[in-house]
């Protein structure tokens, strides 16, 4: 099987043109893989592109050098130079992705929002409402607020329909961004079991947790951002 | 999922006069894929999106368009008998103001029913069951069927028009500011009624609009525009979190939070 994940001498600066137009390194040299069956954690001070790079391999974040290769669908794509198109392909089929923050859309239900990542990958409407289900009320989400729209939802609440949205699908690659920042104990262990079971499928992962338990509970090998900062590339 | 783009864009450009409409765009669009349009006023939004729909004729460029039977057609080479049709069964174009799209002394039923009769459909009864049917995919009121758009409200006669534009099952549509004329919470009942007609009719569409909000939630992908020309174009997330191009930067930047 060939490895999910490969990055090679990524950069990434930001040129701030309404700033006259200062340009703000972020990170270069970027290169690492993750495994299937594994848990890669990015570490590292805040502020040093930990998030920059899992947006980059998202898609959402433009690269500016370096590749991305990921494996899709039995080939091989380099996702810094990929149409929109391809991307969308890659995000829809193999790579998944839990922001820190959940992004509302109006009048869709909390049950719907997790349910649509199965829907768009052709599954049946009311198949995939019944795995919403059983995610929401594993990651303990009172029941009563399953049919409303997560808007109103408090920071927790939505972050436990942000995951239960990304984790819904089997996509093979799956990026957290902070997946447990604003939980409990006890979800946070609901947080831990998930990525236990993806771990045991054969995902690999690539996480930020800057919580220390789930760091440890977790993480098969920590890569430390730092490493990969602009200046650093002479060395 | 097919292999090949619906709709294919080269080089076009339109200059009134020697004023800029629109200048050297070019792009592809797939089915089901959801293009926004953004940009100032006067950057050639309209004129872009007229060019598209061959309600205006561009200065130079091509577009071409994969018809039912798989075939690519120029848009420019057709007969104006040929582009009438298109627009009548396989394209819709919503305007931004709902009088340019419905026509106002018929009821709400034979505005939707009209578009029917054109392709062809000529049984009363189904005519009527089908208005119905979209009617209240729409979400307006069975007991309105009979009513002028005259008598309705602002967002009705949107959702009215939407109606009378998706009813014949198009497979590409052509939107200008559909949500422009409208309060901020009409328009978004009328945002998320679209996005759930697109999604499950797996429509492609060219939405115009000033509203990096709108483009957001209706958009896959995104094309900024200024003084005629596209200056940035990508994934709408890509465009709106990553913004590189200095005029998109300025956009993104003088709104609170999309
Ligand atoms: N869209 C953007 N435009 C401009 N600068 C950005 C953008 N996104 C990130 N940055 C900058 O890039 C640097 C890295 O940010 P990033 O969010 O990747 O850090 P992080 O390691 O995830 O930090 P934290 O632990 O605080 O989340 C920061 O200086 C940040 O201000
Ligand atoms: N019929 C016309 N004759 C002459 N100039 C025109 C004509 N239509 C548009 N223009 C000019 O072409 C340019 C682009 O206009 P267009 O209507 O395409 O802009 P737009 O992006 O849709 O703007 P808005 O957001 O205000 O609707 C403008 O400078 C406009 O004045
Ligand atoms: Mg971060
Ligand atoms: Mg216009």
């Amino acid at each position: 099987m060939p490895t999910p994940l490969v990055v090679s001498d990524v950069a990434k600066s930001f040129t701030m043109h309404l700033r006259d137009g200062i340009k703000l390194p972020v990170i270069a040299g970027v290169s690492f893989s993750i495994k299937a069956g594994e848990c890669t954690v990015l570490g590292g001070p805040s502020g040093a592109g930990k998030s920059s790079i899992l947006k980059m391999l998202y898609g959402n974040y433009a690269v500016d050098e370096g590749q991305i290769i990921v494996s899709h669908e039995g080939g091989l794509i380099d996702l810094a130079n990929a149409s929109p198109r391809t991307v969308l392909a890659v995000r829809r089929q193999t790579i998944g992705y839990v922001s820190q923050f959940l992004r509302t859309v109006p009048r869709v239900s909390a049950l719907d929002v997790v349910a649509e990542p199965l829907v768009e990958r052709g599954e049946d409407r009311e198949a995939a409402r019944g795995k919403a289900r059983a995610l929401l009320s594993q990651l303990n989400l009172p029941e009563k607020l399953w049919a409303l729209p997560p808007a109103t939802f408090s920071g927790g609440e939505q972050q436990r329909v942000n995951i239960a949205r990304g984790f819904i699908t089997e996509h093979p690659i799956l990026l957290l961004d902070e997946p447990t920042a604003s939980l409990d104990a006890t979800n946070r262990d609901v947080v831990i079991e998930l990525i236990a079971a993806k771990k045991a499928a054969g995902v690999a992962l690539l996480g930020i947790f800057h919580d220390h338990d789930v760091r440890e509970a977790v993480a098969d090998r920590i890569i430390d951002v730092t490493a990969f900062a602009p200046g650093k590339l002479a060395a | 999922m097919t292999d090949e783009p619906l709709l294919r864009v080269s080089a076009l450009s339109k200059f009134y006069g020697s004023r800029v409409g629109c200048d050297n765009v070019s792009f592809d669009l797939w089915p089901g894929e959801v293009l926004a349009v953004v940009g100032e006023s006067g950057s050639g939004k309209t004129t872009l999106l007229n060019c598209l729909s061959t309600r205006l004729l561009p200065s130079s460029g091509t577009a071409s368009y994969r018809m039912r039977d798989g075939q690519f057609r120029e848009l420019y080479r057709m007969s104006e008998a040929e582009r009438r049709f298109l627009m009548r069964t396989d394209w819709g174009f919503v305007h931004q103001n709902p009088a340019d799209g419905l026509r106002m002394t018929v009821s709400a039923g034979a505005n939707v029913g009209e578009r029917l009769m054109a392709v062809g459909d000529r049984h009363y009864g189904k005519i009527r069951a089908t208005a119905v049917d979209w009617l209240s995919r729409v979400e307006i009121e069975q007991d309105r069927i009979d009513d002028e758009p005259r008598a309705f409200s602002g967002g009705m006669r949107q959702r009215l028009q939407i109606a009378r534009n998706l009813v014949t099952g198009p497979r590409l549509v052509f939107m200008d500011e559909p949500t422009g004329g409208l309060d901020v919470s009409v328009q978004a009942r009328l945002l998320d009624l679209l996005r759930g007609l697109v999604t499950d009719l797996g429509l492609a569409a060219i939405v115009v609009t000033h509203d990096l909000a709108v483009a957001r939630l209706l958009s896959q992908r995104m094309m900024v525009m200024k003084d005629g020309r596209v200056v940035e174009s990508g994934l709408t997330d890509r465009v709106l979190d990553d913004p590189r191009a200095p005029y998109t930067q300025l956009l993104v930047s003088s709104i609170l939070q999309v």
